[in-house]
């Protein structure tokens, strides 16, 4: 059981130490160059960069961020279900009939966050 | 602990990992001769025979290029974005069984339980790097791509998760190594009727299975930020999207994980529909070692084909407008993946075999 994990660490050790050793040889290898101030400013299209650096932005970002959460924790209880359906379907059809109105009032949420105009982004 | 079995997992893990960036470093070079072919121009045909050595001239110019931080990032979250874009993509691949045995050594790094659920959160940890880089970078168009791309990122993975679940009603467990077993048995997720064409149940389930598959596809596409998709990087739009302030190997490695997401999705969606590295009147690897290597050659062959495809599709279609792109992952395939699920619960309720 556990035994099953040991090649997982493996594997993310070699994946970080190839990332890691990748820009090692960058940093070793890449040639130096003068460093002016202009090299320094922010890149936007070669103009003088203007105002803030991180620019207010929409409201929506957080808005969806929000809604996955909700959504995603949906999804998650229905892995569970998932797996034992095919074994419980043969004694009663109620384990289908309780999923779907579980979903059925998570849906009532959907359509409302839907018809408030949450993902409506030409508003 | 025994060290056979350490070694055989180590070795595995290496030679995976020079395969994988074999293909992704020919996929690079497939992918400017295909658009090349696509767009009626030669493509890169100067560095060897037919230009096939320009991967190893990429390597090198990536490698020799001065290694520069400008002043103006935070420097910690500007070095770590690259690792975080890129380790991700190579560690869900060591749940994806791509063989059957080779010399009785089953052919996945890690046959873990949870398969597909490990698949999902590792991949959706890709996020951090995209927007800690856009983040970090302290300018204006990075900073806009990395606060599009989280938000694209999270919502196409509510359609991956709702996509896969009519797969997990039919096979009842989330272990990879099982899914391959199960199509193996009862014929390839998207066409099983395929040797048993008088079933009604099988022709019944290859309806939601395709919807599955359609949808998980498309989902990949937008999990990997490629056309029509792009719009973290929209390079007419925002230069360069969220790595317009890296250069040299910091750049390549969001590079190298943007091809690696790649390859990763479609090994996935090999084995999750179409049968892994099984063919039908292929024996596995107990047959001998020779049926060991054909299976693995099968399953890069299909990762290979789902790649071109990937390719063909970013240059022939056009990109979203953002909204667009929202609303098609929240209403549109959102509702359609849900509905799918109960349209395979319920085949298997009131059709049964």
């Amino acid at each position: 059981m556990l035994r099953d994990y040991v090649p997982l660490l493996l594997h993310i050790g070699v994946a970080i130490g190839f990332a890691v050793s990748a820009l090692l040889m960058s940093v070793l290898l890449g040639k130096a160059g003068r460093r002016t101030r202009v090299k320094d400013t922010a890149y936007e299209c070669g103009m003088v960069p203007q105002g803030e650096t991180q620019p207010r932005f929409s409201v929506k970002f957080y808005l969806v961020a929000m809604l996955f959460i909700l959504f995603d924790l949906e999804i998650v209880f229905m892995y569970p279900w998932a797996v034992v359906y095919k074994e419980m379907i043969v004694e009663s059809k109620l384990v289908l009939w309780s999923m779907l109105s579980f979903v059925t009032i998570l849906m009532i949420g959907y359509v409302y966050a839907l018809k408030k105009g949450a993902l409506d982004w030409k508003r | 602990m025994d060290y056979y079995f350490l070694f055989t997992s180590l070795a595995k893990i290496v030679a995976l990992l020079a395969v994988v960036l074999g293909i992704m470093n020919y996929a690079v070079y497939a992918e400017r001769r295909i658009s090349a072919l696509i767009q009626d121009r030669l493509g890169p045909n100067r560095v060897g025979p037919a230009g096939l050595f320009q991967p190893i001239a990429d390597a090198a110019k990536f490698l020799l290029k001065e290694d520069f931080t400008p002043r103006h990032v935070n420097t910690f979250y500007y070095w770590l974005a690259p690792c975080l874009a890129m380790i991700p993509a190579i560690t869900t691949l060591a749940v994806v069984p791509f063989g059957s045995t080779l010399f009785g050594v089953p052919m996945v790094i890690a046959d873990i339980n949870v398969g597909v659920l490990f698949v999902f959160a590792i991949a959706s940890l890709g996020v951090y790097g995209i927007v800690i880089a856009g983040w970090s970078s302290n300018s204006k168009y990075p900073f806009l791509g990395g606060v599009r791309s989280s938000s694209q990122m999270i919502s196409y993975e509510l359609s991956l998760g709702l996509a896969v679940i009519p797969v997990f009603l039919l096979v009842g467990q989330l272990r990879l190594t099982e899914v391959v077993r199960y199509q193996i048995e009862h014929g390839w997720m998207i066409a099983p009727f395929i040797g048993d064409w008088a079933n009604l149940h099988k022709w019944l389930l290859a309806i939601p299975m395709l919807i599955s598959f359609v949808v998980f596809m498309i989902a990949i596409f937008a999990e990997t930020n490629r056309l029509p998709f792009d719009l973290p990087e929209a390079e007419t739009e925002l230069v360069g999207g969220y790595h317009t302030e890296y250069g040299s190997m910091k750049f390549g490695l969001f590079f190298l994980g943007e091809y690696i997401a790649m390859i990763t999705g479609s090994a996935i969606i090999v084995t999750l529909f179409l049968g892994g590295w099984h063919f039908p009147g292929i024996p596995d690897g107990s047959h001998g070692w020779g049926w060991g290597l054909v299976n693995i050659f099968v399953f890069f062959s299909k990762v290979a084909a789902l790649i071109f495809i990937f390719m063909w599709v970013r240059w022939t279609l056009p990109r979203f407008r953002y909204d667009q792109l929202m609303r098609l992952g929240w209403v549109f395939f959102f509702e359609i993946a849900l509905v799918n699920i109960f349209l395979a619960a319920i085949i298997l309720a009131y059709f049964p075999q």
